[in-house]
Formats: C-alpha cells, structure tokens, sequence
C-alpha cells in the first residue's frame, strides 16, 4: 500500500513539472513565433518600400533620359523593324 | 508511568473550556470558508479582471491598405509605416530646451510648437506622418506628455504621370479620389486586434484569443499600362506647352476588353504632394467635364443612315453651295466641296453633308442610337463626379438642332465616353464594358449597336480621313493603317459659341483588326492652331505609335508610301482639307 502510493505520489510529482516544462516550453516557441511573425511584417514594409524605389528608380521618365543622353539609344524607324510571324503550334 | 495512569487525568478541566475551543475554531473556520466564498463567488469577475490586467494585454493588429499595381505588376500606390506625434497638453511640460531640440527635429517652428502645446484640449496633433527614424530619435528624448502612434503614409512612385487615374488617399489613409475611391472597399484594409498574455519583459508568451481578426486591405492589378500612361502624359504635355492650352486629356482604350490602359489629364498635380492644390489641377477631365464634341460625331450620324439603308457608302449627296439653312439658322462649311459621297463628308468632315444626311433619319431613331452608345448618361466606373454629358429627349429637338446634333454640337459628352463609343467602330458593331481593373478573360461580344457590315464600312471611312485629302494626315503612323475622326468645337459659355476652341481627335489602329482607341482632347489651343487635324492629331500619332510599338503589335501597312510622306515629299497637288465647325 504504501510502495503504490509512493510510486503513485512519484507520478503525480513528475507529470506536474512535466507540464510546467512543457508550458515554459510552448511560451518560448511562442516568443519566438512573434518574432518571427514580426520580422515577417518588417520584410513586408521593406519589400514595400523596395517596390517603391525600384518604381522610383524605374520610372519611364528616368529610362528615357538614360537611354537618350547616356546610351545615345533612339527609336528604331519604321523601315528598321522587321515584324516576326510567331509559328503556329504544331 | 504510563499515559492511561496520568493523575492528571482524573482532574477534570471546566466542560465550557473545551466547547470554547470548538466555538472559536470553528468560527474560524467559518470566516476563511466565507471569505473565500466571498472572493471566489461574488468578488469572482472583478478580481479575475484585476489578476488579467497584470499580464493579459489586447494589442491593436493594424491592417495595411492594399498596393496599386499596373498590368506589369509595378507598383504605382504603396503604404508604408510612419509615426503620428500626439501630445496631451496638460502633461507635456517641456523646459525650453527640450521643446527646442524637439522643433529641430521635426523641422518645425518653436513658436508654434509651443502654440499646439498650449492649446486647451486633452488631445493635439504635433506633426503627422514623420519618418520611423525621426520617429525614433524623438522617443530617445523621453518628453513627457508627448505620445506616438502608428499610421500609414501613401507613396505614390508615378507622381504627376498617374495623378488622376489614381487619385489619392486622405491623412487617415482612405481613399479620396480616383482608383483610391472608385476601390476603397477593396484596398482599405479593417484593423483587428487580440489579447496575449505578456511576461513580465514585456514579451508576449500566449495567445488568448483573436477579438477580431485584422484584415489586409487586398492588392488590385489594373489595366493601366505604365508605360502607354508615360506616353500619354508626355505627349500630351508637349502638345499643351506648344499650343499654349488651358487643358487637356487623353484615354487610350484597348479595343479588345474594354481596359482603360491609360488617362491623363492636364494640368496634373503631383500625388505625392499635395500642398498647393487647386481645383483645376484635381479635376478628372476625361470623366468629369464634358464638352460638345464637334464632328467627332458625324461618323455615328453616318453609321444610323449606313444601318438604317437610307445611303450607301458611294450615295452622293450634295452640299454646293457649303451652306444650309434650317427654319432661321444656317449651317456652314469652312469649304465648298460640291458633290460628295457619304464617305467623302467624313474624310472631308462637311457639316452640310452631314445635317443632310441625318435629315432622313427619325429624331427617335438618333437618339436610340445616342442612348445606346451610352452618351447622356454616366459610365459608372466608380470615379467621384462622373460626368452624363447632356442629350435631350428626342421630343424636344427642333429640326434645327437634330442637323447641328449630327455633326456634334447641342450634345455633350466627357472624352472618356466619346472614346467608349469608338469601341462600337473599332469593334463589330458592339460595345463592351470599360474596365480599370485588368481583364483576364475578354468580353467575347457586347451589347451591339451597329452591324458588323456597317462597322467595317465606317472603318474604311475613317481610315480616308487621316489619308492625304482627309482632315487629318498628321494622325498618319508610319507602318500601320489607321482610322480616326477630327473634332473642332466653338467653346459654349454663356448660352452662346466663343471663339475659342476644343480640338479632338479620336481613332484606332491597326485599321485592319483594331488593337487600339485614343482619344485626345485639347481644351482652348491658343499658339495659332485650333484644328483638330492640326493641334489634337499629332498627339494621337504619337501616342499610339509608341503603345503599339509597346504592345508589339504586328505593323499592317506597307512602309514605302507613308515614308516618302514623311520625307516631307508628299505631292503638292494634294489641298490642306480643314474640317467644318
């Protein structure tokens, strides 16, 4: 009777400090999963805010000038484009 | 000695000692089972309360407003996150040291920083929208009394090229003009928020509950081409310095699925920077304000009498001596032509020919057409202050004013209807919906107006008028075949016609299977040209050249003859045709 309680007692003892592991464990991954999540949000605004300088950067009135007065670069006149059928599937 | 044997035992201790043990025992006890009831049961909620208010934390969960994109995946419209800096007056006591190192770094004045903190409400604004890092070097001050809060601020990348088709968003980030109204319900997105339990580091360690899921306000593709909006504002803006406009627009339309790839209107603000606006910079043109839109119209007279076999295409119609009166007004030709086909009075735009020709036709059946051309009534695109246009009903026209209807003028349209109209030409006959946001699966046919012969015949017509001998060569591309029709309006003011003028231009290309709708717009040209052919043609050309090149359409048109026109070589044989007004 005696050794069963023990054995018993042993048990309880165990699985209590086991779900105190267990929830001090689960609280850690949570922090963790904010900081996840908030980095994720910070890459978010960042990839905004990359998008935004690409467009800055991108704008047709910059790549105009670019290829005019840098690389010298003029529209092709009409006679100089050769249009090219795209072939049927076969 | 044994316990049993004690003499103490046998000496009796008073019973009322005993039964006073057992009452105070007890009665403590009863107190601690009391208390205890009293905490778990009846203080139960408020207490709990109180325990959650040590951890248990609802953080608000912002939702950012959705990206603008082009059909190319660019992105012309991005939120991203700045500071407020609030400040409740009563608590920020700053010695004036502080309040100066604060002033330089929002770049403000000290006086009035000093004015909003000694304003008498429990809330002020100190500046809106500042950058995280400045944001942050004013939290390393650690004032008192002087608060932050997240908002979103709208960048707009395009600037003044996009201004009006976007519009832009207010300083609570909602949507204020142009796609940001038209579709506010989708970008905006809903806030939420949550309640986590924190430690004592201020870390959140568990999810309590989702009070309400936040929402993210959703991305939107339009149709809008970036690179044709470029061309269309570039264009536009070249033709408005030479001409000394007061205004002007263009539309292109895809002939196709009815997508909106590009609008600009002049003079144009920059989204990004808003503070000196004015009414005429903000104003959406092509949508809100319309105008008589002069012969550009004549090819719908036209394609009724076309449709409803009162002409032929090669019919003739008389319109020596270039002068018509109707009851007591008389119409004119800026030419005498003599004898014209019904084809020639569009190449050469004859207002005689033209009244003479919607003389056989019923005012009900004009204005059916009209109707269902969608002229008189908004497009419902979901822009603020779309504009009808005006068109009378049919009972009320005077003979007088049916013939001035047939070559555009008693009639009001905004460009963008105008262009739409095209689509019924630049199609076979039938008009499908306008759309700003992209189209995957293209309308195959829409509501007809036309008949698919008479749409062809038209084409023709409109592809004579920008050929040498029509109002219009300048509109010429080289490599491609085109159509299109000259407009040249008297201002109305006033109940009455002004000298000055609206030039238009509207057509499509390739002439062989439309790609393309243009339309231009040039309001009150003053650099000595007003002719639509003159001031609104070349603007067309250019714009179109470059999104067809853009686009990769297949040229349609031998190159040889169009080149030698464009050496400047073309026969002096051939007269300067100037279109009727």
């Amino acid at each position: 009777m005696l050794r069963l309680n023990l054995i018993l007692i042993a048990i309880v003892l165990a699985s209590a400090l086991g779900a105190v592991a267990s929830q001090h464990k689960a609280r850690k991954l949570f922090t963790e999963l904010e900081r996840e999540q908030d980095r994720m949000r910070q890459l978010e605004v960042e990839w905004g805010q990359l998008q935004l300088e690409q467009s800055t950067w991108a704008a047709h009135a910059r790549i105009e000038k670019v290829a005019r007065d840098r690389l010298h670069m003029k529209a092709p006149a009409a006679g100089q484009v050769i249009a090219v059928e795209r072939q049927a599937k076969s | 000695m044994k316990f049993a044997s004690s003499p103490l035992l046998s000496q009796l201790l008073p019973a009322w000692r005993s039964r006073l043990v057992a009452v105070v025992l007890l009665g403590a006890f009863a107190t601690l089972g009391g208390r205890s009831l009293y905490l778990q049961v009846v203080r139960n909620d408020f207490l709990q309360q109180k325990g959650e208010s040590r951890y248990s934390r609802v953080i608000e969960l912002s939702a950012t407003r959705g990206r603008i994109a082009d059909r190319q995946g660019d992105v012309l419209a991005v939120s991203t996150p700045v500071k407020s800096l609030w400040a409740i007056p009563e608590d920020a006591r700053l010695t004036p040291t502080q309040a100066r190192e604060l002033a330089a770094l929002l770049e403000m004045d000290v006086r009035e920083l000093n004015r909003k903190l000694a304003a008498e409400h429990e809330f002020v604004f100190i500046k809106r929208q500042i950058p995280p890092d400045t944001a942050a070097k004013v939290a390393a001050l650690n004032l008192p009394g002087i608060h932050q809060q997240n908002e979103y601020r709208r960048y707009y990348p395009a600037g003044e090229v996009a201004a009006h088709m976007l519009g832009f968003t207010g300083v609570d980030d909602n949507g204020q003009e142009g796609i940001e109204l038209a579709f506010d319900g989708q970008l905006a997105g809903k806030p939420g928020s949550r309640r986590v339990i924190k430690d004592r580091l201020g870390r959140i360690v568990e999810d309590v509950e989702s009070i309400k899921a936040p929402q993210e306000g959703r991305d939107i593709v339009l149709a809008l081409d970036s690179k044709i909006q470029y061309l269309a504002y570039t264009h536009l803006r070249q033709a408005m310095a030479e001409n000394k406009a007061k205004a002007g627009g263009v539309v292109v339309l895809d002939a196709k699925t009815g997508e909106v790839l590009a609008l600009s209107n002049l003079p144009a603000y920059n989204p990004n920077n808003r503070v000196k606006l004015t009414g005429a910079q903000l104003r959406n043109r092509a949508l809100t304000d319309v105008f008589e839109p002069g012969s550009t119209m004549k090819p719908f007279t036209i394609a009724l009498a076309l449709e409803k076999g009162r002409f032929r295409f090669d019919s003739t119609i008389q319109t020596a001596p270039g002068r018509l009166t109707i009851g007591n007004a008389t119409i004119h030709d800026a030419h005498m032509h003599g004898l014209l086909t019904v084809a020639q009075v569009i190449q050469k735009s004859s207002n005689v020919g033209a009244a003479k020709i919607a003389a056989t036709l019923a005012p009900e059946e004009m204005w059916q057409m009209f109707d269902a051309l969608g002229f008189g009534h908004p497009l419902k695109l979901g822009f603020p202050g779309e504009a009808g246009g005006r068109l009378r009903p049919f009972k009320t026209w005077r003979p007088i004013e049916q013939a001035t209807m047939s070559y555009g003028h008693g009639i009001s349209v905004s460009l963008m209807q105008l262009a739409r109209a095209y689509l019924a030409f630049a199609r076979d006959g039938d008009l499908v919906p306008l759309s700003l946001a992209k189209v995957d699966t293209p309308p195959l046919a829409g509501k007809s107006v036309f008949s698919a012969q008479t749409a062809r015949e038209v084409r023709a017509m409109l592809e004579m008028a920008v050929q040498p001998g029509g109002t219009a060569p300048k509109a010429q591309i080289p490599g491609y075949r085109v159509a299109g029709k000259t407009g040249t309006a008297h201002k109305l003011e006033g109940g009455g016609y002004t000298d000055r003028y609206v030039s238009s231009f509207v057509g499509f290309a390739p002439a062989s299977d439309p790609r393309l709708i243009v339309a231009v717009m040039i309001d009150e040209p003053s650099g000595g040209k007003y002719y639509g052919g003159e001031v609104a043609a070349p603007v067309f050309a250019q714009v179109m050249s470059g999104s067809l090149r853009t686009l990769g359409v297949a040229p349609d048109a031998p190159l040889k003859p169009l080149q030698v026109a464009q050496d400047g070589t073309r026969p002096a044989s051939i007269p300067v045709v100037r279109e009727s007004m």
